[in-house]
C-alpha cells in the first residue's frame, strides 16, 4: 500500500480542482451568504458534480455509481477543501451513502443510492443530540410499534437537514441503537434551519412519534452500534481530506502574503520570527498529508486498524486547522480581521469542522482509551 | 539478486535462518549505552567476546555492509537485499554488527565523491573494524556558521600543515583517523575556500581533551592540531569544494540524529504510563500527563507514516529530497519531548544520578543528552531556515 495517489486519482483531483477554481471560488459562498439563499448551497453546481461523476465515487456499479474508492473521494473533498465548496457532499455522499452501502438491504440501496449517484437526491445523517459529539451515548428512541418503530428524540448540528429529502437516523432500540431511514415528510418530524458561522447550514430536528416501518432499519451490518462506527470513521477521514484542503489552501495564501506585504521598506517574508513559523506550519501540513492518504486507503483496504487512523487523522488535521488558520490571521494582520480578505472564511469553517464528528479533544481521549490508559 | 515475489521470500527465510544461528544468545538485551555496540578501531576497550564474535560472523558474511560492493568489504547486495536484513535483524532486536560513523557518514561521501584508490583503503578499513573514524567539522567560532571555520591547511608541496582546533569531535580520543573541514584558500568566498582532509590521528601534533557534558559523561572532545602534517592524497575530491561533500554527508548525519531507519523503535509511552503513573477507572490518574502524552504518540505514530510516505514517493519518481530538513526538526523535537514525558512518568525515580536501582541515573542522563539533539548536526532553527528558504521560497534579508 504505497501512501501516493494512482495516475487515474491524480487526475481526478486536477480536474476536480480546475472545476470548482473556476466555478466555485469563495466569491461563491459569499454569494450564497450575503444572498441569504434558501437552501444554502448551489444547486445547479450539485447537478455538475454529479454528471461528472463526482458524487459516486463511493456508490457501487450495480448501484449507478462509478465504485472509484474513498481514495478518490478523499480528492474530491480536499479540491472542496481548497474552495470551501457549500455541497452536500460530506452529509449525503460521504456519510448517508456509506452507511446505506454497508447496512442497507438490496431495496433500500436501490431505493437511494442511484438517486444520490445522480445528484438527485439529499440524504442527510442525524446523530448529534447535546452540545459534544458523543455517539455512544444517544436518548433519541425507537419503540416497537405494530409493523414498525416510533421515532423520538430532539436531533442537533444535522448537516443540510434543512434540504434533505431523507434522513439517516440513529436511534436507540431495545435491542441497542439502529440506523433508521426516514423521508423528511413523514409526520412528526419538525426541522429548524441553523445558519452556522461557516454560513454553511444545519438543522436542529425534532422527532415527534414518527412511525417508520419496521423495513426502515439498516439491518445488514453486524450492529447497528458497529454500522455507525464504521460509518462515522469513514466519515472522520472524509473529513480530514476536506481539512487537508483547506489547510493547504490558508497556508499557501499565507505564504504568498509574505512574500508580497512589505513594512519597514522589505518583505514580511524575509523576518525569521515569521519564516519559522511558516517553516513549522510546513512540517506540520506534511504530517497531516501522510495520515490522510494513509488512511484514505486503509478504507478502501477495509482495514481493522481503521478506528485508529480515523481517531489520528481528525485530531491532528483538527489541530493543524486551528493553527494554520490563526497563523494565517495573525499573518494578515488588520486586513485578516475584514470581512473582504478571504482568509477569514477559512477559520471559521476550521472551527466548525473540527466539532463535527468529534474534535481533536474527543480523539486523542478515543487514542487513549485504545492503548488502555 | 532478487526479482520475484518468490525471491523475496526465500532471501528472508535465508537471512532469517542465518541470524537464528549466529546471532549470539547474550546480545539479545536491550541497549544502554553506546559501550553496547561493537565500534572497532585500534583502541578497543571493553568489547565483549560476543560483540566480536557477532562482528567477525558478519564480516565474513559480507553483512557489515550488505549492500557495499564486494571488493569494499561489503555484500554485494541490493538495496532491496539491505533493507530486508536490516528488517529482519530489528524484528530480533539484533543490533548493528559495527558501530561507526565510517559507515553512516564517510563511507558515502567517499563512495560518491573519493578516488577510485581512497574507496579500496579506507571503505575496507572501514568494513573490517580496522580504522574507527571520527568528524571533525564544528569549531569554537563555527557551529551554526560552520562554513566560517577556521582551521587551515596551508599547501607545502607535498602535504597540507594543518594548524586549527575543533570541537564536539564525538569519540574523539577513541579515533584512529578523523575526517576534517578544512580552510585551504582564505583568500576565497567561505564556502569556496573549504577542503575535505582525511587524517591519521596517529600523526605528531593531533591532540584531543575530553569535555564533560552536563550528562556527566565526555563523549565529545575538542581536537587540535599543531603543525600536523597530511599527506597531499589524503585530499577528498576537488581543493576547495569541500563544502559540497560537507553539505552531503550532513544529509546524512541529520537522518542518524533524527533516528530514521532506526531499526530499534522505543517503547511507546502508551505501554508504560499506566505502570509509573497508576490508572483509575481505567484512565491514566493524571489526566494532563495523558493529554501529552497523547499528543505526543500521535506525532510520533504521523512521523511514521510521513518517512513512509517520503519512500513511495521516491520510489515513484517524485522529489522527496527537501523533506530531510523535516524530518530532522521533527524527529528530535519529538526525541526530547519523548525524555521530558519519561522524566514526568518517573517522578522521584527519575531524579537519582547515582544509585544502583537507577543504573547511575540512566534516565536523566540520557534525558540530557537529547537536548542537545536539536543542536547537533543543524540546530532546529538553522532547519527551520533551509525549509523557509529554499522550500517555501522565503526572501533573504
Amino acid at each position: 500500500m504505497a501512501l501516493i495517489i494512482n495516475e487515474e486519482q491524480q487526475m481526478l483531483k486536477s480536474s476536480v480542482k480546475e472545476f470548482l477554481k473556476e466555478r466555485s471560488p469563495i466569491a461563491q459562498l459569499r454569494h450564497l451568504r450575503d444572498t441569504k439563499d434558501s437552501t444554502g448551497y448551489d444547486k445547479a453546481l450539485w447537478t455538475e458534480m454529479a454528471n461528472m461523476g463526482w458524487v459516486a465515487l463511493n456508490i457501487p456499479v450495480a448501484y449507478g455509481g462509478l465504485d472509484f474508492g474513498y481514495t478518490g473521494l478523499g480528492q474530491v473533498l480536499e479540491e472542496t477543501g481548497r474552495t470551501l465548496t457549500a455541497s452536500p457532499l460530506v452529509s449525503t455522499v460521504l456519510l448517508s451513502a456509506t452507511a446505506i452501502n454497508l447496512g442497507g438491504n438490496l431495496l433500500q440501496k436501490e431505493a437511494v443510492l442511484p438517486y444520490i449517484a445522480a445528484g438527485d437526491l439529499i440524504v442527510a445523517f442525524a446523530l448529534e443530540e447535546g452540545r459534544h459529539h458523543h455517539p455512544t451515548n444517544i436518548s433519541t428512541t425507537a419503540t416497537g410499534k405494530k409493523g414498525g418503530y416510533s421515532l423520538n428524540g430532539k436531533k442537533v448540528a444535522v448537516m443540510d437537514g434543512h434540504v434533505a429529502d431523507k434522513l439517516i437516523v440513529a436511534a436507540n432500540t431495545d435491542d441497542g441503537v439502529e440506523l433508521f431511514l426516514v423521508d423528511t415528510n413523514t409526520e412528526g418530524i419538525t426541522t429548524e434551519r441553523v445558519i452556522s458561522m461557516d454560513s454553511r447550514n444545519y438543522a436542529n430536528i425534532q422527532f415527534d412519534n414518527v412511525f417508520v416501518s419496521e423495513n426502515a432499519t439498516l439491518a445488514e451490518y453486524e450492529s447497528g452500534a458497529a454500522l455507525l462506527e464504521r460509518t462515522l470513521d469513514i466519515g472522520r477521514i472524509g473529513l480530514a481530506a476536506e481539512m487537508l484542503g483547506g489547510i493547504q489552501e490558508t497556508f499557501d495564501r499565507t505564504v504568498a502574503y509574505l512574500k508580497e506585504r512589505e513594512q519597514f521598506g522589505v518583505k514580511i517574508g524575509s523576518f525569521q520570527a515569521l519564516q519559522h513559523r511558516a517553516a513549522h506550519l510546513f512540517c506540520e501540513i506534511e504530517l497531516c498529508k501522510s495520515i490522510v492518504i494513509k488512511a484514505l486507503k486503509a478504507i478502501d483496504d477495509n482495514s481493522d486498524d481503521l478506528p485508529r487512523l480515523a481517531s489520528l487523522a481528525k485530531a491532528k488535521l483538527g489541530q493543524t486547522y486551528q493553527l494554520v488558520s490563526n497563523e494565517g490571521i495573525q499573518v494578515f494582520g488588520g486586513i485578516g480581521m475584514t470581512d473582504e480578505e478571504e482568509i477569514g472564511f477559512f477559520i471559521k469553517r476550521a472551527r466548525v469542522v473540527q466539532r463535527m464528528l468529534g474534535d481533536s479533544n474527543y480523539h486523542l481521549d478515543k487514542l487513549a482509551r485504545m492503548k488502555g490508559i | 539478486m532478487i526479482a520475484t515475489k518468490t525471491d523475496v521470500k526465500t532471501f528472508r527465510g535465508e537471512v532469517t535462518t542465518w541470524l537464528e544461528e549466529n546471532y549470539p544468545a547474550s546480545l539479545r538485551q536491550p541497549i544502554s549505552s553506546y559501550k553496547d555496540f561493537f565500534w572497532g578501531g585500534r583502541n578497543q576497550e571493553d568489547v565483549t567476546d560476543d560483540l566480536k564474535l557477532w562482528f567477525n560472523r558478519c564480516y565474513e558474511k559480507g553483512w557489515v555492509v550488505p549492500h557495499w560492493e564486494k571488493k569494499y568489504g561489503g555484500g554485494g547486495l541490493t538495496l532491496k537485499e539491505n533493507t530486508i536484513i536490516a528488517e529482519e535483524m530489528s524484528k530480533i532486536g539484533a543490533r548493528a554488527p559495527l558501530q561507526s560513523f565510517g559507515v553512516s557518514m564517510l563511507g558515502p561521501a567517499l563512495l560518491k565523491f573519493g578516488s577510485e584508490e581512497q574507496k579500496m583503503k579506507y571503505l575496507n578499513e572501514i568494513t573490517s573494524g580496522k580504522i574507527r573514524w571520527v568528524q571533525g567539522y564544528s569549531e569554537p567560532g563555527a557551529g551554526s556558521d560552520l562554513a566560517g571555520l577556521q582551521t587551515k591547511a596551508e599547501d607545502k608541496g607535498d602535504h597540507y600543515l594543518v594548524n586549527g582546533q575543533k570541537i564536539w569531535t564525538s569519540f574523539g580520543d577513541k579515533g584512529d583517523w578523523i575526517f576534517a573541514l578544512v580552510r585551504t584558500h582564505p583568500d576565497r568566498p567561505k564556502h569556496h575556500g573549504i577542503s575535505f582532509l582525511l587524517i591519521d590521528m596517529a600523526t605528531e601534533g593531533v591532540s584531543t581533551r575530553p569535555i564533560k557534558l552536563i550528562s556527566g559523561v565526555s563523549v565529545f572532545t575538542e581536537t587540535f592540531f599543531d603543525n600536523v602534517k597530511v599527506p597531499k592524497e589524503n585530499l577528498v575530491g576537488t581543493e576547495g569544494e569541500g563544502w559540497t561533500i560537507a553539505k552531503y554527508l550532513l544529509t546524512h548525519e541529520r537522518q542518524m540524529i533524527g533516528g530514521i531507519g532506526d531499526a530499534h523503535k522505543p517503547t511507546p509511552l502508551t505501554q508504560i504510563a499506566g505502570e509509573k503513573v497508576g490508572l483509575t477507572n481505567g484512565i491514566l490518574s493524571d489526566t494532563l500527563l495523558r493529554s501529552k502524552i497523547m499528543n505526543f504518540e500521535m506525532n510520533e505514530a504521523l512521523l511514521e507514516m510521513t518517512i513512509e510516505r517520503a519512500i513511495d514517493e521516491a520510489k515513484a519518481g517524485n522529489d522527496a529530497g527537501a523533506l530531510s530538513s523535516l524530518f530532522k526538526y521533527v524527529a528530535t523535537e519529538q526525541n526530547k519531548t519523548r525524555y521530558e514525558l519519561k522524566m514526568e512518568m518517573e517522578g522521584f525515580d527519575g531524579l537519582e544520578w547515582e544509585s544502583e536501582a537507577s543504573k547511575n541515573g540512566a534516565l536523566p542522563r540520557e534525558f540530557l543528552r537529547t537536548k542537545a539533539n536539536t543542536i547537533e548536526g543543524g540546530t532546529s532553527e538553522v532547519m527551520l531556515n533551509i525549509i523557509s528558504k529554499r522550500i517555501l521560497g522565503l526572501p533573504s534579508r
